[in-house]
């Protein structure tokens, strides 16, 4: 047959970025639609434009556009959605900081949080495109597992030492230096990651496969439970030390899902969560501020709530904000947000749902959903198992933060001290979830490409 | 592992739904009731958006908003002290009281019944106007009452009983509502709390949300009791001891001043009142017993929060008494509260053959455009008594001022019916000054109450006949033109 040499011929295919055009023209779309954010704040609350407008649109532009560039040629088969989500939430984000800003300034208060969310905002890009190019393939991250472990456990008790530690609102989640304040429990979530995926990636065996079986469940061993007992025991600690639910839920969440996807046993999932739940329980008890926060979130209107120091004051206000801002909102500017105390911050999701409302609500969680579940889908189409458990993991985390924060505004769960990724004022918060957008993309470039050297295939014969 | 994959992505479904519900619930199902809290400033701030309207009396703004260059836009001004009571204000900060709450959504244009207005404003893009709030109140009466206080703590309050409007409705001594008004957050907090520390207590509504004891003028309740009963008239006779003990105590009860009430043996209900004795009403008081008593003073509006719109604080007479604590309430000392807006409502309840008209400071409402929008209609609260009734404890109340000891609230050419009172509130303390009454007796245009707190500021050297009553009359004279 004349035609099999042609099969055998190695073709040779032009590259068509094509995740990198989709990526573009939704980089454009949302390129204007920030412009017409700032637009807005300014026609509402100056009443002209000026060229501050400027000076808020064109660095996130430059940035997000340098990024587009080099995954061009480093990573061109990255997904094409993730970092055009990324950007609208990280400049609704700026919008709505810009709004406070001269709303304060209206009334008569100097304090500014915008062009420092700027800078943050450049340099947390910054970082991300260093990841894109200097981490060749996310599966280098395996060789620091352990690393990742001392990195992460030291960044999450950081906030308890002496000295460096902070506490803001009761919370102390924060390291200072001078008039520098950071919150390294946002990094400690990436090194965290990167330390249960490789740890688990290599223990999948024995954690999914030992112990007897009990009324057809198979209990694990003392052995197999022990570092789950060690997380379960710092969870506990973050929640002491730094006063914080929300911190710790989010490590113990996180935690349990990887082990949970990791082994496919569901008796994990049940031990763990019955742990946490008791210990929080018996924490609530013992600490009059968790029993608080709980005591305000089933009645925040409640008088004795509402008017205690470091009571519902702020929640009840939040949800008054929401309220206001009914189906339509009152459109940017148009509300007045800075009535609740850390409108640009942890509650910047009230602020939001204040001036777009229901629909911007929706809006925003949709966008939320969408980013992690692309996240999912990463992990889902990735045929190495560190790569799976490590998209899962930056994934949930994301999806998770998210939901206890909104969560917490909306009084689904107690208010806690997280913020609301990518949108809420604070640089360690920007920096990383950035580093987890690179990673993200990073990962998902590596999808089609075969670079599976680091896999462990033996695992192959344990799942199929 | 991507079976695990998919069930972790329906926990992250569920958890977002969670969210969407959670906020729907918030922003759309709970929005109404949130927006009506208290607490909720936002609606103020709302609220200056729109030009609130004013408060007219007479057809003369008391309160109305003015532009301004700053992002309110719109400053709310009062014109006087004078109706603090009435007006109550309006703040970004401390929120709203009096007509300004209660009359809030007329104000800012919300009501329901300036629905086509609201829409109208919607099509042409123009914010809705608030609509204006006239009051019943009797600008020269109100003045009158003002000035009549002069620098006493206490209140006025003066009705129409015919139609149960409110002529006038005054607390000293009142506050400046300009003061909170201001668009400044920190000098309306600043002001806000001087005025909560001001022993005066220029906040309080001592018209009608302050509760005092009301000593001799609760004798007009128990006269009407009396006759109500069928028991009595206001003739029936009752012994006159200089002295009265209290069943089952080792106390005393004594008539006020010479003590003597007339001197005979026996002493009429009618004299009783007419020269305010003790003695006998708390002889009364024990034959009636308390439930009679408590029937006639509920159908007078005790116990009952009465919206005028502001709501009034239901006056007090007790539950549960032994025949001592009866005897000592028949005259208005023991637990017994209530206020000038009660007070009044007694005096019109008599002035009105037996008819209680129930109170009101709406005139009418009107819309930007002038057209009527609301006007309530004169409404009959209860009917406390029988014409007979009325007509005979009115003759007692005008043998009290025009042959008795409330002396000083008679006015030249008119017969003026009416009740001193000079409460007791312990040992040492600042008496409590009161009158109630009405004039002209025959065909009667205004009835009124005045309380007088701390003494007048002359602790126990005052009586109700000598502070109270000639406010009183200044107030029935303004109101008659005399």
């Amino acid at each position: 047959m004349s035609d099999t040499s042609s099969i055998t011929l190695p073709k040779i295919v032009r590259v068509i970025p094509r995740n990198r055009n989709i990526e573009a023209l939704l980089l454009f779309f949302a390129s204007g639609l920030y412009a017409f954010e700032l637009a807005q704040v300014q026609l509402s609350v100056l009443k002209v434009l000026n060229t501050e407008l400027l000076m808020y649109w064109v660095p996130p532009l430059v940035f997000v556009f340098a990024i587009h560039m080099i995954l061009r040629r480093r990573a061109s088969e990255a997904d094409p959605m993730i970092l055009p989500i990324a950007f609208v939430l990280n400049t609704l984000g700026l919008s709505m900081i810009y709004r406070l800003d001269l709303g304060a300034i209206a009334n008569g208060n100097p304090e500014q949080f915008g062009s420092r969310q700027i800078v943050w905002t450049m340099v947390a890009m910054a970082v991300a495109a260093i990841v894109i190019i200097y981490v060749p393939s996310h599966l280098f991250l395996r060789r620091y597992v352990y690393v990742s472990m001392v990195i992460g456990i030291a960044l999450l008790l950081a906030p308890s030492l002496p000295l460096i530690g902070r506490s803001i609102n009761g919370a102390r989640l924060w390291i200072g230096i001078g008039p520098f304040s950071f919150q390294p429990g946002e990094l400690a979530k990436i090194a965290l990651t990167v330390f249960f995926a490789g740890y688990l990636v290599t223990r999948r065996e024995s954690l999914a496969l030992t112990g007897r079986k009990i009324l057809g469940m198979r209990i694990p061993r003392a052995r197999e439970l022990g570092p789950i007992l060690v997380i379960w025991a710092a969870s506990l600690l973050v929640l002491v030390l730094q006063r914080d639910l929300g911190t710790s839920l989010l490590y113990f969440g996180l935690f349990i899902v990887l082990v949970y996807v990791a082994t496919g046993r569901a008796i994990y999932v049940v031990v763990g969560l019955t742990m946490f739940l008791t210990g929080a329980l018996v924490a609530s008890r013992l600490m009059g501020y968790v029993s608080g926060r709980v005591d305000s979130w089933l009645n925040p209107f409640e008088p004795t709530n509402y008017d205690a120091v470091g009571g519902s004051y702020q929640l009840a206000q939040g949800i008054f904000g929401l309220a206001h801002g009914n189906l339509l909102g009152t459109g940017l500017g148009g509300g007045i947000p800075h009535l609740v105390p850390l409108a640009e911050s942890d509650f910047i999701i009230a602020s939001l749902g204040e001036e777009l409302g229901l629909v911007g609500m929706f809006a925003i969680l949709i966008l939320y959903l969408l980013f992690v579940a692309r996240g999912m889908r990463i992990a889902f189409n990735h045929p190495d198992d560190f790569s799976k458990l490590l998209a899962t993991g930056l994934s949930f985390v994301i999806a998770l933060q998210t939901f206890i924060v909104i969560g917490g505004v909306t009084r689904v769960v107690p208010l806690t001290g997280l913020t609301t990724p990518l949108l809420a004022a604070g640089g360690s918060s920007l920096l990383a979830n950035w580093i987890i957008v690179g990673v993200l993309l990073r990962i998902s470039d590596s999808i089609g490409s075969g670079d599976n050297s680091f896999s462990n295939t033996s695992f192959a014969a344990v799942k199929k | 592992m991507n079976r695990e994959l998919k069930r972790v992505s329906l926990v992250i479904f569920v958890m977002f739904l969670s969210l969407f519900v959670a906020s729907t619930t918030i922003q759309i199902f709970a929005a109404d009731s949130l927006s009506q809290d208290q607490r909720n400033v936002r609606s103020a701030y709302d609220s200056y958006k729109t030009q609130r309207g004013a408060i007219l009396v007479d057809g003369q703004p008391i309160a109305e908003s003015e532009k301004t260059d700053d992002v309110y836009q719109y400053l709310r001004v009062y014109k006087s002290p004078m109706y603090s009571a009435v007006t109550g204000f309006f703040s970004l900060y401390q929120g709203s009281t009096g007509i300004e709450s209660a009359m809030g959504s007329y104000l800012t244009g919300k009501n329901s019944s300036q629905f086509f207005e609201q829409i109208s404003a919607l099509l042409s893009g123009n914010p809705v106007q608030g609509a204006s709030v006239e009051l019943t109140i009797d600008p020269v009466a109100q003045k009158a009452a003002w000035d009549a206080l002069g620098k006493m703590k206490g209140a006025v309050v003066a009705i129409d009983p015919k139609t149960g409007n409110i002529l006038a409705f005054v607390s000293k001594p009142g506050f400046d509502a300009n003061l909170l008004a201001v668009h400044s957050g920190i000098q309306s907090n600043e002001n806000y709390a001087q005025m909560l520390a001001d022993k005066n207590g220029p906040l309080l509504n001592r018209a009608a949300n302050e509760l005092y004891a009301p000593g001799s003028v609760f004798k007009v309740i128990m006269a009407t009791a009396a006759v109500e009963s069928g028991k009595y008239t206001k003739d029936s006779e009752f012994p006159n001891p200089p002295k009265f003990q209290l069943p089952g105590t080792n106390v005393f009860v004594q008539n006020s001043g010479e003590g003597k009430c007339g001197g005979k043996a026996t002493v009429t209900i009618a004299d009783a009142v007419r020269f305010s004795c003790n003695v006998p009403m708390a002889q009364l008081g024990i034959a009636l017993g308390q439930d009679a008593i408590r029937k006639q003073a509920e159908l007078f509006g005790f116990g009952k929060k009465v919206a005028y719109p502001m709501t009034s604080t239901a006056s007090i007479y007790p539950d549960n008494m032994d025949n001592a604590q009866v005897g000592l309430s028949s005259f208005g000392q023991y637990d017994d509260r209530t206020n000038p807006f009660q007070m009044a409502m007694v005096s019109a309840a008599i002035a009105n053959q037996g008819v209680l008209m129930k109170p009101n400071l709406i005139e009418n409402v009107l819309s930007s455009s002038l057209s009527v929008i609301a006007q309530p209609k004169p409404d009959i609260f209860s009917q406390p008594m029988s014409k007979a009734t009325a007509q005979a404890v009115k003759e007692m109340m005008i043998g009290a001022v025009q042959r008795g000891v409330s002396g000083n609230a008679r006015i030249k050419d008119v017969v003026v019916a009416g009740k001193t009172g000079t409460a007791q509130n312990g040992k040492g303390e600042p008496f409590t000054l009161w009158f109630t009454g009405f004039a002209p007796a025959d065909n009667p245009q205004v009835a009124v109450a005045v309380v007088i707190a701390d003494g007048g500021g002359i602790g126990q050297g005052g009586v109700g006949n000598s502070l109270a009553a000639p406010v009183a009359r200044k107030v029935m004279e303004a109101v008659m033109r005399k």
